[in-house]
């Protein structure tokens, strides 16, 4: 049988330690913040060779003053990347723009994406992006105390909230914009997690109506061992489609990295986070009672 | 209890009827004249897919009512028509927001300047007055002048003509200057008294732009002011791309989902392909034929869903080897694991729904349709594995396919 249980200070521990990886290259790094929530513009454009970034500057400096420039290789092809705040360029010079550094640099330069948002949909997707989480988080509170009891409840919650920073750790790790899809794929990280949660909840409240003489770890342990094939399948089956459409699709990679990390983070947190939590809530108020 | 052959039969059925479907999903099929379309044809691609341009437009004016709106949305269709795009790009979006869609164009101007500006036409005396507005032009059409140049030909209402005769001989020798908006397009010296109502406007660069001029002269300025809040190109390459990428990746990530099933859950697991491959085909039906918009996040979506679909089947096949290790027979041990992973199925799912949900609802443009997916994805994989793969499975114990322990995978003694 697993031990699990026992070994609660490690997987604290461990957790802790990319937490605060994550915490720290925010200040290493900062926080990449998007354009969804704060407004702004990212212009992608192929350069098809090497270039040199100060003849683009002079370019772009000619429309608006203020970019941020970064040149990226992805495979063989060299990006420019144009990112600006809130109405530093304006929608109507993009193609011009893209036409001057085809002048300059040959014909081989082409627009891949552009992407603009004013500030009042930067502050309604904000709004929009944190009510989604409440909800999210509290509906699930409810039908988790609905069909467990509360202290379930509240250990599913705090397994959450680990997925959540664990999943935000990683986003500052390889500072990657914080902006809709990040949303998207935390509410689904969340979705799952619970899911895979209530899987061993449900197998520990079956258990404790078989096993009432036995130790609550022993029967937390058991449990976990009894699911761990079912939990590892699972998991593996959601990790293969995902990293499948993550190898495939390079640009959806922005989506699918946190959710490959997250949807680890949920089958992690369900055995060796939710399952202990849950533990030390139920004997400390028993110690409670016996006082 | 099903006859042995009674269930042979059902079960090649079922399998050649799955079968059937998933092909024609796949590749179409003629008959006798008239053609199954695949998915391929039916689904509607979003702009991530096929490249474009969005582009959403807020409303300025405050409470503005939904007879307006409408009206708005109307006229921005009407323009867009122009262009040879359909209708269909032009919906509204919460409150007071319009999103244009428009595939095959990759210049956010040209959409800005042909469809989404509000077109108000005004004609401003030297005082600042108006003295015309966009309201007072019969006609508009676009032409050339004397000198080569593109303009504008206008022709007044009755209304309008008295106005225009009073403005120019009050400013004779003044200019009266034509804004767009906020834009000055011309602003000529009045030279003559005109009293027949009709004029040129000049400052048109092509003829192209005159034509859109006059069309959004014609048509009418929109009811209410709007402001560009977002616009996003996709260019045709990345667009063009994303698909075929995606079908590669799905198809690699499904074939191993099936080799995985098989290899652990040996009979029982072929069953769950079957019902896998039947899901697959019922999510793009449903896709099709609610004429959802799928995009690339909802291709991800797809693909999440279809990982987690197998983990309803892992539940049950997971119950009935312990089931089988205790010595139980198939019969009871497919049974008993059934209902008792049933509880976990449902709980597991009805989280994850939850969070699909509240995405849809919160949700706008490509999160939405990644909440939809998901959304869908839950409920039948919910019937498939449920319902089809224990359908599937009595019929192969009836029919004595599954008869021997080791097809489950468990030794016995273990």
């Amino acid at each position: 049988m697993l031990r699990v249980v026992e070994h609660t200070k490690w997987w604290f521990t461990l957790s802790l330690i990319i937490i605060v990886l994550g915490i720290g290259s925010i200040f290493v790094r900062g926080v990449n913040t998007g354009i969804d929530f704060v407004g702004g513009t990212i212009i992608d454009v192929n350069m098809g060779k090497d270039f040199s970034m100060d003849d683009a500057k002079t370019i772009i400096d000619k429309y608006a003053k203020d970019c941020e420039l970064v040149k990226a290789t992805n495979n063989s092809a060299v990006e420019l990347n144009i990112k600006a705040k809130v109405g530093v360029i304006k929608d109507e010079d993009v193609t011009s723009i893209v036409n001057d550094l085809k002048g300059k640099f040959g014909n081989d330069v082409s627009l891949i994406s552009h992407d603009s948002i004013g500030p009042s949909i930067g502050n309604e997707l904000k709004q929009k992006a944190l009510l989604s989480l409440s909800i999210a988080i509290i509906a699930m509170l409810i039908y988790v105390g609905f069909r467990f009891e509360l202290k379930y409840g509240a250990a599913a919650v705090l397994a959450l909230v680990h997925d959540v920073l664990i999943t935000l750790s990683v986003y500052f790790i390889f500072h990657l914009p914080i902006n809709t899809s990040f949303i998207a794929a935390v509410l689904t990280i969340i979705g799952y997690s619970m899911n895979d949660t209530i899987v061993i909840f449900d197998r520990i409240r079956e258990n404790l109506k078989n096993m009432r003489k036995t130790e609550l770890k022993e029967v937390v342990d058991h449990s976990i061992s009894q699911t761990i094939v079912r939990s590892i399948y699972t998991v593996s089956t959601t990790l293969i489609t995902t990293a499948a459409v993550h190898i495939f699709v390079p640009s959806v990679r922005e989506f699918t990295l946190p959710l490959l990390v997250g949807i680890a983070s949920g089958c992690y947190s369900s055995i060796c986070i939710a399952s202990p939590i849950w533990v030390i809530l139920k004997t400390k108020v028993k110690k409670t009672v016996a006082a | 209890m099903k006859s042995k052959s009674k269930s042979a039969a059902l079960f090649i059925v079922t399998v050649a009827v799955i079968a059937l479907v998933a092909y024609v999903g796949a590749f179409g099929l003629e008959v006798g004249g008239y053609r199954f379309k695949s998915f391929g044809e039916t689904i509607k691609r979003g702009l991530d897919l096929t490249g474009g341009v969005s582009v959403v437009e807020e409303i300025q004016d405050q409470n503005v009512d939904m007879d307006k709106l409408q009206r708005t949305i109307d006229l921005i269709r009407l323009r867009i028509n122009k262009l040879g795009v359909s209708e269909n790009a032009v919906n509204q979006e919460g409150k007071g927001k319009i999103r244009i869609d428009v595939p095959g164009v990759y210049d956010t101007k040209d959409v800005i300047e042909n469809v989404a500006k509000t077109g108000k036409l005004t004609f401003v005396d030297p005082d600042k007055n108006v003295i015309l507005t966009g309201a007072d032009i019969k006609d508009a059409k676009a032409g050339f002048n004397q000198e080569g140049k593109a303009v504008v030909n206008f022709q007044l209402t009755t209304e309008g003509t008295q106005k225009f005769a009073d403005a120019t001989q009050k400013f004779l020798g003044k200019t009266i200057a034509i804004y767009m908006d906020d834009q000055e397009i011309s602003s000529p010296t009045v030279s003559t008294v005109i009293t027949q109502g009709a004029g040129e406007i000049t400052g048109s660069k092509t003829i192209e732009d005159a034509k859109r001029d006059a069309s959004i002269i014609k048509s009418g300025a929109l009811p209410v002011t709007v402001k560009t809040a977002s616009a996003k190109v996709v260019s045709a390459t990345l667009g063009a791309d994303a698909l075929p990428k995606s079908i590669k990746g799905g198809l690699v990530g499904i074939s191993l989902i099936f080799i995985f099933m098989i290899l652990l859950y040996r009979g029982p697991g072929l069953m769950a392909d079957i019902a896998l491959v039947l899901y697959i085909v019922l999510v793009l039906m449903i896709y099709s034929v609610i004429g959802a918009t799928l995009t690339l996040s909802g291709i991800a979506a797809f693909l999440l869903t279809v990982g987690m679909a197998v983990d309803a089947n892992v539940l049950m096949f997971e119950r009935i080897k312990e089931e089988l290790r205790t010595g139980k027979s198939i019969s009871s041990a497919v049974h008993n694991g059934y209902h008792k992973a049933l509880s976990s199925i449902l709980d597991s799912n009805i989280t994850t729904a939850i969070a699909g949900l509240v995405l849809y609802l919160v949700g706008t443009g490509s999160v939405k349709g990644f909440a939809l997916t998901l959304l869908i994805g839950i409920v039948v994989s919910l019937f498939t594995a449920i319902v089809v793969t224990r359908f599937l499975m009595n019929l192969a114990i009836n029919m004595g396919l599954l008869n021997k322990v080791w097809l489950f995978g468990v030794k016995r003694g273990e």
